[in-house]
């Protein structure tokens, strides 16, 4: 029997569903009020939610005190370099682990995920260790290196789910049509895969733009990305709310808009499968 | 041309044997179907003609040409497969296209022949969308359309109606078979469904565990089957088999009947049984019905006939159509 829907559960049920959404989004619309607001205020309690005083001065006393866009562009050559070395070498590793599957592929797959069950501070001295040996102490190569490595197992994982739900039967039509294996690559596989490597792309770059473990222990100035530079404003000379506010709105934002408008690609790619 | 041959076909999964030697003669333009019950090997077959799997042992043979160690791209062969197997990102156009494409056709000659292929199949109007946005049997002709326009030596076609619904299915089978005809090609077509079998077909083969048990036109199975095997699979309903006393008496381990050779009467001289189930289908009768130590038996009547469950019958086989079967399960003739 199908479930009634009256007009009262539907009012109830949409209700609901913006007060989670709005909880869920409630810090950070918090966190960028708080950036419009002077110390004394962003302190205050009762808090004042929007009546209070607004100034910009929070944003210029960051940018004064810190080079924003110094930090900026070291969170996007880590992001994307490690996204972009990751996927190089995930590709062709899912892609055989998918189309000519062995006895010990199944294995190999959980023991790259069973890394990540690892807390990465169980390995933080050794991982010091090789990096000040090596030299790459807030590097930018350090970073890419390391994120890169992090992420490899995750980046593996989906694109393997991705290839497998790519029928064979396809694969087979084009061979039977004439095709060679690099035609088969580039005419079949490849314009089926996209949504796949999209989203892979994009959930990844996301994950190393915010990725402040490694970030906030192996770099400092040269290397560091805007994690570290939010975390300068909880610093040791006391809370500055509304600029570390600043700071971080200052931070997400690109990231933000790059969810923003990848978010029909990334729930597709998300829940790709779940549903035939 | 077209002409198939298998000399001694093997495969084996490990060691697992699904195909335990396959001598095959098709004969070029003819439509042949293999038929079996599921995993007796038909599709492993007909992807050892295509070459999606490699032989353990002997050879194919195609125009006489040795084809064991040739790619499927190769053999000048074109198949349908149950899933369709379309492109999705393609259109229409460029699902029937891709073959010819990889072919190094010009483009005019493409464009010609996918709109020839199109017209033959009335996909014209489709042309340009893709293949999510097409009915099952639309789909199902894109992909007959991408098989016909590379004119192969011959078709591969697996299960290709299995996903259709019971109408268009019909109507697709007609089509397959008048399409065929027409461009005289061979077709090879795999089916579980011995009603498609027995209607599209010029030759069947008939499979059983990876064993081919009888070649043969539909009409030569269904008259001289092998054995009991092939005799209890072609035919719906199936035969009825008997053994013991009645059996000895034609001087056979087991006797055959068709429900469609039972004389059927209330009050006879035949064997005595009482209806346990009758179907009324208004053209036929099917009875079953329980006739103790004979077990149940099918019979079929032409027309409507009046007798419910728990009523006495009974059911004379008509002598001249009784099949014969020793101990090994092979037909013994006359």
């Amino acid at each position: 029997m199908a479930r009634k829907v009256t007009t009262q559960n539907k009012v109830i049920s949409t209700v609901a569903a913006w007060l989670v959404g709005f909880l869920i989004f409630f810090p950070i619309l918090w966190m960028v009020l708080a950036s419009f607001k002077t110390e004394l205020e962003a302190f205050a309690i009762p808090p004042s939610f929007l009546f209070f005083h607004w100034t910009t001065e929070n944003y210029a006393t960051v940018q004064e005190r810190s080079d924003y866009l110094h930090h900026a562009l070291n969170s996007i050559i880590i992001a994307g370099g490690s996204t972009l070395i990751a996927m190089l070498i995930a590709i062709p590793a899912a892609w055989s682990m998918a189309f000519s599957p062995t006895k010990r592929t199944k294995d190999i797959l959980l023991w790259m995920l069973s890394t990540k069950m690892m807390p990465p501070v169980g390995v933080l001295v050794p991982i010091y260790l090789i990096f000040r040996n090596f030299g790459l102490l807030d590097t930018r190569t350090g970073l890419v290196f390391i994120l890169c490595l992090g992420n490899l197992p995750i980046v593996v994982w989906m694109l393997f789910t991705y290839f497998k739900e790519i029928p064979k039967d396809i694969l087979e039509a084009a061979r039977m049509d004439g095709a060679t294996i690099g035609r088969e690559l580039v005419y079949v596989l490849t314009p089926m895969a996209i949504p796949g490597l999209a989203s892979t792309l994009l959930l990844n770059l996301i994950l190393a733009w915010n990725e402040a473990f490694w970030t906030l222990n192996l770099s400092t100035l040269e290397a560091a990305p805007l994690t570290v530079f939010i975390a300068s404003y909880s610093s040791p000379e006391g809370l500055f709310w509304a600029k570390l506010s600043a700071a971080s709105t200052l931070a997400i934002a690109p990231i933000l808009v790059l969810g923003w408008f990848s978010q029909r690609q990334l729930v597709r790619g998300l829940t790709f499968g779940a549903v035939k | 041309m077209g002409q198939i041959t298998l000399q001694g076909v093997q495969k084996s999964f490990g060691p697992v044997h699904i195909i335990k030697g396959a001598d095959l003669d098709i004969a070029d333009g003819s439509f042949v179907v293999f038929v079996g019950p599921s995993g007796c090997g038909k599709t492993t077959l007909l992807r050892l003609i295509a070459g999606l799997e490699d032989v353990t042992g002997g050879a194919i043979l195609i125009d006489g040409r040795n084809v064991v160690d040739v790619p499927p791209a190769k053999r000048g062969l074109s198949m349908v497969f149950q899933s369709y197997a379309l492109y999705p990102h393609m259109s229409v156009r460029g699902n029937i296209a891709f073959g010819l494409k990889m072919a190094g056709l010009p483009k005019d000659e493409i464009n010609r022949k996918v709109e020839g292929a199109a017209a033959t199949l009335n996909l014209t109007p489709y042309l340009d969308r893709k293949p999510r946005e097409l009915s099952g049997g639309q789909r199902q002709r894109v992909a007959i359309g991408r098989a016909i326009v590379r004119e192969p030596k011959a078709f591969l076609f697996d299960e290709p109606l299995s996903n259709l619904d019971a109408a268009l299915r019909v109507q697709m089978r007609l089509e397959v078979t008048r399409l065929q005809k027409q461009l005289g090609t061979t077709a090879i077509y795999v089916t579980h469904d011995q009603v498609e079998a027995m209607t599209m077909a010029d030759k069947i083969v008939v499979l059983n565990a990876g064993k081919i048990e009888q070649y043969g036109s539909p009409l030569e199975l269904y008259e001289k089957p092998a054995n009991l095997f092939v005799a209890g699979f072609i035919g719906s309903p199936k035969m009825n088999f008997v053994t013991g006393e009645p059996a000895k008496q034609h001087g056979a381990t087991t006797i055959g009947v068709r429900p469609e050779h039972f004389k059927v009467e209330r009050d006879g001289q035949g064997w005595q049984g009482t209806v346990a189930v009758a179907e009324h289908l208004g053209s036929d009768t099917f009875l079953y019905v329980d006739a103790g130590s004979l077990g149940t038996l099918t019979a079929r009547y032409v027309g409507e006939l009046d007798l419910h469950p728990g009523d006495r019958v009974s059911l004379t086989p008509e002598p001249s159509r009784i099949y014969r079967f020793d101990d090994s399960g092979q037909s013994i003739h006359a």
